[in-house]
């Protein structure tokens, strides 16, 4: 609770227990109202500190309205702030009262001081009531006109303030216009900053709705502006300096002078104190040369040091947010980080946040000629009293066993953690253990050895407690007494807890039953008896397809239980190329600490100034129909993981040296057959070659309806579930020159027909290529479709504009792999003459 | 762009609430501060100070124990939104002249007037307290500092030193002194806080210096400043120019920084040829300057530690801790601490006898040792002895179920860098002002662990 200001009038201040007061200073006030008397504005000012005060701690105190705004007329510039301040409280749901003000705050608006007039103008835009934007118009014209920058520096947030209040009588008045002039002339940077971001979320919202706002927002990365902004750019305070950088990230230089150029301007702006604009003004270097091999890598070297210093020189707040940048970076490229890892060693006061990442980055960095020093320091940390800690560090020792080819150090480390005899570090060192046998089988003999001599009693942990059992099935040969000890297990049946602890155990048993028959016999029966009559239904049903296979044949179980097992050469990477990359393009943003991009966590409608539907203009986006937020959700889900399943499928496609590109995605089709014909397809493609799925094709084409069409005898195949989300699209379409412009005439009969884009967007799709945003009435249509190669991630961007009338075609083609535009422009013409036909 | 700005308290009271956007939730302080508090018992540690809940990002970070959030829908730059909340906490301090609570809940109009300036529908507007001077009109009502720890690294100065006016840090750049007339002075910190790890043999695995050169400024009239350092002062390990190997096998020679950035009012025209800073102060707290090391340097404390089994229940630690420094010089609020064997019951303490302002105790909660040493002069050495007992055996190596050894502390007039404020010059205006010029050095333990 806040007390109120000292008064002298006010024996209790600490107990503002309601009615009687409010109704007390109600009285005061309007005693004063009418008040000439000297000392009259110290008194108001006591009890306006007493309302506020009030206000904050969350007491009612509207009633007293009337008497605030008699009480403003007043020269005292200390109360008329807190009158605002009331007046802003209360006026949105008070609109009846807010009317009251108008006349004051108009007048004041009008008053010789500045401040007065500034400090008006905003409160006028800030009461947010629907029915008074009449009377904003007038002032915020005087206001973008006022000899004041303070003034005008409110006013240009004011239009803001407006368009949000509302949008006709904002765009009605030309504000936006006016704002663009005085952003381009006026002389106080603030203002400057001030109608950039103003102009920046108008047209913004607008270009969803209006081709023109797209073209204004884009307009505002042009050359000429962006070179103005540059050229300003020492005049603004820091804040500001952060908005021109992003802005300036966005622009795409023509060629390299200019690359070099903008960056030998921004240079010392790495000096600079403040994190922000450091961090933006990397993300403007990163992004310009990202098709520069080499000036890119100078860039982290560049960026190394200064990155450094802001993590050591401020709270641990902000060193956190640059060390996620700065490990973002050594993800990316962790050579150029590796002999810098001991900027990584943690500090034992540091906050367990800032420990997680720098020992993820201790991990990447690791190669052969630092590795002993990093293992060295982790066991450090492993023998530390901070639990999680330890935990944290023995699965990062075992990261880098898993991606090292020399091994030997690492593992006697691993194994004598295991004799530290604390339960933490065994139970977390048996899973790397684990783990480390899959990849390196020749460990074996060594790591058994030790292993063996841990009491499973001593595991309590299910995960632990599971990687010890598959070691003893799997080792059972070389480990004395597995049978034994997985009798005892098995004895314990009941008061065993984790379903994947008893999972493993059934598994394990059935090995060792294999390999050493008469010592495990019992144990097996004891197993399977109680796995039958266990109630967890996967627990059950291995059981039962156990007990049945060894009454089937025992020389087929066998094989199948025990059969000859490849070492496991790399484990999955959890996040896709294409996960990182996006989060990447959003540099200096929440993706880069949350580690996932932006539509993950964030709603369409507040991803930023430049961040959606960019270029768009007034078309809809296709992939996601304008639908309300309580579906985007789980759309975004489900678009998240068809990524990750897409690259998954991308690395067995890669395994069985065939390619998947010859079916469709049923994205189209009605949503009840989407889902069990998007299973099944992937079942088929992992099992068959694409020739004979492209002959077995019909077949399945009828059966989900799909219409496969037969792409033309070309060499390029493209992958049939390419996604991109508009952001990263809009991102690729400014980074890349257009590698092939065409206008060409298409058959009148297909395109005839079109009466809305939805249909071309769909014909499209069957030949892999996707729409991404798509809009137009008849007779002219514009397209944005995305396509990518099938057995790599090389994107084919496209704009596509139809007259259906004239029946002319202008397309402008963008892509990575520049050589093969011209084969994919083919490609897009002969599925585009199909169109209407088939 | 910003939704909401509030300030909770230790107890998740709202002190200030601003909404500026009106997009996120009124609770959203409350949502804050339970999911902050109870972040521990989802089996992590301390929140991170950005995370999102149901689309809201919320940013924080600690000052004095009160919590500054902020929020927003939009994915924002995590820098921009901790650094803008530091900032911010610095402007009030500088408004106030003491941040805390008490001195928030008194002057709450002048914060809110203050919070309006800084930000306006979301977007941040300026944190220059020069710049919202002419902005601000309400008066800090001023809380007695005395009592109350203030905030950031120059309250150092505050501690006992004599030389040093203890009433700057405290002081608002806007309140009158009680005389009426505003002193004209200006203080320049050079605060070092170092950073060692010692291996368990007791040499230095690695060690780093993270400086700041901070400002406070009280001159009337914005006269520019020189600040001038020393002349072998060089940044970036390439620096260095090389006289034939001469530079680099002295030692004593040259400062080298690895890496520096500077405030923006800093001009640095002149810096590469003789060192030399200048600017023209804003009022209020600043960092002129932040400096980050990894060049060697003596640690200003040596640590030996010593751990025995004595008995089956029993063990002996010594702990020696030895000051590196001149004699001249005192080191203040040294504490030593030590984690130790989770089956310790008991400890015993055996300090040197005839000592003052030394205390020994056992933290039986966290199994933790902690001895301090109020005052520390230069050359002098200090011992501790602790029996401990247990309630089980031990298994393994008793050396692997205690320490490492960490120590913190506070050494004012000592920087181990070497890096100096040759002289403080102020462009003078008429002949009869002459400010006050304050330069202090003090050093501070960041992370210095003895591993054994």
């Amino acid at each position: 609770m806040a007390p109120p200001a000292q008064s002298q009038r006010s024996p209790s201040p600490s107990q503002p227990s309601g009615k009687g007061e409010v109704s007390d200073l109600k009285i005061q006030l309007r005693q004063l109202a009418g008040s000439r008397a000297p000392g009259t504005d110290d008194t108001k000012r006591d009890l306006f500190k007493k309302v506020i005060s009030y206000m904050t701690i969350g007491i009612d105190v509207s009633s007293v309205f009337s008497e605030m705004v008699m009480c403003s007329a007043t020269s005292d510039i200390v109360l008329k702030k807190m009158c605002y301040l009331y007046v802003g409280n209360y006026a949105k749901h008070n609109p009846d009262l807010a009317l009251l003000t108008i006349n004051f705050l108009q007048r004041d608006c009008k008053d010789e001081d500045p401040m007065i007039r500034g400090l008006a103008l905003r409160s006028l835009c800030s009461l947010g009531v629907a029915n008074l934007v009449e009377y904003l118009v007038g002032p915020l014209n005087s206001g973008l006109k006022d000899g004041n920058s303070y003034v005008r520096m409110v006013a240009a947030v004011g239009v803001l303030k407006l368009y949000h209040i509302s949008v006709s009588t904002c765009l009605d008045a030309d504000f936006p216009d006016l704002l663009k002039q005085l952003m381009l002339k006026d002389k106080d940077a603030q203002v400057v900053a001030n109608c950039l971001t103003s102009l920046q979320e108008i047209w913004s919202l607008e270009a969803s709705k209006s081709e023109e706002a797209a073209r204004d927002r884009e307009s505002l990365l042009s050359k000429p502006i962006v070179y103005y902004f540059l050229n300003r750019i020492k005049e603004f305070n820091e804040w500001a300096q952060c908005i021109v950088l992003e802005l300036v990230s966005k622009y795409v230089p023509t060629d390299s002078e200019e690359i070099f150029d903008i960056m030998n301007l921004l240079e010392d702006r790495l000096h600079h104190a403040n994190g922000a604009v450091v961090l933006a003004t990397i993300k403007v270097f990163l992004h310009m040369t990202l098709s520069m091999a080499d000036v890119h890598q100078q860039v982290y070297e560049r960026i190394k040091a200064p990155l450094l210093t802001l993590v050591s020189s401020g709270s641990s707040e902000q060193s956190y947010a640059v060390l996620s940048h700065l490990h973002l970076l050594v993800m990316r490229a962790p050579f150029i980080f590796s002999s810098d890892y001991k900027h990584f060693y943690c500090q034992y006061n540091e906050p367990f946040y800032v420990k997680k990442l720098k020992l993820e980055m201790l991990t990447s960095v690791a190669n052969e000629s630092n590795t002993y020093e990093i293992v060295t320091e982790l066991c450090e940390y492993v023998a530390n009293v901070d639990i999680p800690m330890a935990r944290e560090s023995i699965r990062a020792v075992g990261k880098i066993a898993l991606q090292q080819y020399d091994v030997n150090a690492i593992v006697d480390r691993l194994l004598q953690f295991l004799e530290m005899e604390k339960e933490h570090v065994t139970a977390e060192t048996l899973v790397l253990v684990k783990d480390l046998l899959r990849k390196y089988p020749q460990w074996s003999h060594d790591c058994i050895a030790v292993v063996g001599n841990i009491s499973s009693k001593n595991v309590q942990e299910p995960r632990a407690k599971a990687a010890l059992i598959w070691m003893l099935g799997e080792y059972a040969q070389d480990m004395q007494d597995s049978p034994y000890i997985l009798e005892s297990l098995i004895e314990n049946w009941e008061e065993e807890h984790s379903a994947e602890v008893r999972l493993h155990l059934l598994t394990a048993v059935i090995k060792c039953f294999f390999r050493r028959p008469p010592e495990t016999q019992k144990a097996l029966g004891a197993a399977l008896a109680a796995g039958l009559a266990d109630f967890h239904q996967d627990v059950h049903d291995r059981a039962l397809f156990y007990y049945r296979l060894l009454t089937y044949d025992i020389s087929v179980a066998e094989k199948i239980v025990n059969p000859p097992k490849q070492a496991v050469s790399v484990f999955a990477d959890t996040q896709s190329s294409e996960m990182k990359d996006r989060i990447f393009d959003e540099f200096n943003s929440l993706s880069v600490v949350y580690q996932k991009p932006s539509y993950m966590f964030t709603d369409k409608e507040h991803r930023g100034p430049f961040a959606f539907s960019e270029e768009l203009g007034n078309l809809s986006i296709d992939t996601e129909p304008a639908d309300n937020d309580a579906v985007s959700a789980p759309r975004i889900e489900a678009n998240d993981k068809e990524l990750l399943l897409s690259t998954s499928e991308k690395e067995e496609i890669l395994g069985y040296g065939t390619n998947g590109s010859a079916y469709n995605a049923p994205s189209y089709n009605s949503a009840t057959t989407t889902g069990g014909s998007q299973g099944h397809l992937d079942l088929v493609s992992l099992d068959q070659p694409s020739t004979a799925f492209t002959n077995a094709s019909s077949a399945m084409d009828e059966l989900f309806g799909l219409g496969m069409p037969a792409v033309p005898g070309s060499v390029l195949l493209l992958n049939a579930k390419a996604t991109i989300e508009s952001n990263a699209f809009q991102q690729k379409w400014r980074q890349l020159p257009v590698s092939l412009s065409q206008d060409i005439s298409i058959d009148p009969r297909g395109v005839a027909a079109m009466t809305n884009p939805k249909a071309l967007a769909q014909h499209m799709q069957n030949y892999s290529m996707h729409c991404v945003a798509s809009g137009g009435q008849a007779p002219n249509f514009k397209f944005f479709l995305f396509a990518q190669k099938a057995e790599e991630p090389s994107a084919y961007l496209v704009e596509c504009v139809i007259n259906s009338s004239s029946c002319k075609v202008q397309l402008k083609i963008k892509a990575d792999d520049q050589s093969t535009s011209q084969a994919f422009s083919d490609l897009f013409q002969a599925a585009l003459s199909k169109f209407g036909l088939s | 762009m910003i939704s909401q700005f509030f300030v909770l308290s230790q107890r998740g009271d709202n002190i200030v609430f601003r909404d500026y956007r009106s997009d996120v939730q009124k609770g959203s302080a409350e949502i804050f501060f339970r999911k902050v508090k109870f972040w521990k018992e989802d089996g992590k540690e301390e929140a991170p100070p950005v995370f999102n809940l149901d689309g809201v990002n919320y940013f924080h970070v600690k000052v004095v124990g009160l919590l500054f959030v902020a929020t927003t829908r939009i994915n924002l730059s995590p820098s921009l939104a901790l650094e803008l909340l530091q900032r911010i906490a610095r402007v009030i301090k500088d408004y106030l002249g003491v941040l805390n609570e008490e001195s928030l809940r008194k002057n709450f109009v002048l914060v809110y007037e203050l919070l309006d300036e800084v930000i306006d529908f979301g977007y941040v507007q300026t944190t220059s307290t020069e710049v919202l001077k002419s902005y601000i009109f309400n008066e800090p009502i001023v809380v007695d500092a005395a009592r109350l720890p203030p905030l950031g690294p120059a309250s150092l100065f505050m501690q006992g030193t004599k030389r040093m006016p203890g009433t700057a840090v405290t002081k608002s750049v806007v309140a009158n002194e009680p005389g009426g007339r505003k002193r004209e002075e200006i203080f320049v910190d050079i605060i070092e806080k170092i950073s060692v790890t010692f291996s368990s043999s007791g040499y230095v695995l690695t060690s780093e210096i993270d400086g700041t050169i901070q400002m406070k400024s009280y001159l009337t009239g914005n006269p520019e400043i020189k600040l001038a350092l020393n002349d072998d002062l060089y940044v970036g390990r390439g620096g260095v120019p090389n006289y034939g190997g001469y530079s680099g096998s002295s030692g004593s020679g040259a400062v080298i920084l690895d890496d520096c950035n500077f405030h923006e009012s800093v001009h640095m025209d002149n810096f590469e040829v003789d060192k030399t800073l200048s600017l023209v102060p804003p009022d209020g707290e600043f960092p002129v300057m932040n400096y980050r090391i990894t060049q060697e340097f003596k640690p200003p404390f040596t640590v030996n530690t010593l751990i025995e089994e004595a008995g089956s229940l029993k063990a002996e630690v010594i702990l020696k801790i030895r000051a590196e420094f001149p004699s001249n010089i005192t080191a203040n609020t040294v504490l030593v601490e030590m984690p130790l064997p989770a089956c310790t019951t008991r400890v015993n303490f055996d300090l040197e006898r005839g000592v003052v302002g030394q205390n020994a105790d056992f933290k039986e909660s966290q199994k933790r040792l902690e001895w301090s040493v109020k005052k520390m002069v230069g050359g002098s050495e200090h011992t501790l002895r602790a029996k401990l007992n247990f309630s089980q055996e031990l298994h393994g190596n008793i050396t692997k179920e205690a320490g490492p050894v960490s120590m913190t502390f506070t050494i004012p007039m000592y920087n181990p860098s070497r890096l100096e404020v040759k002289y403080l010059q102020i462009a003078k205006k008429s002949k009869t002002s002459n400010p006050y010029r304050w330069v202090r050095y003090v050093t501070q333990a960041n992370s210095y662990v003895a591993r054994m």
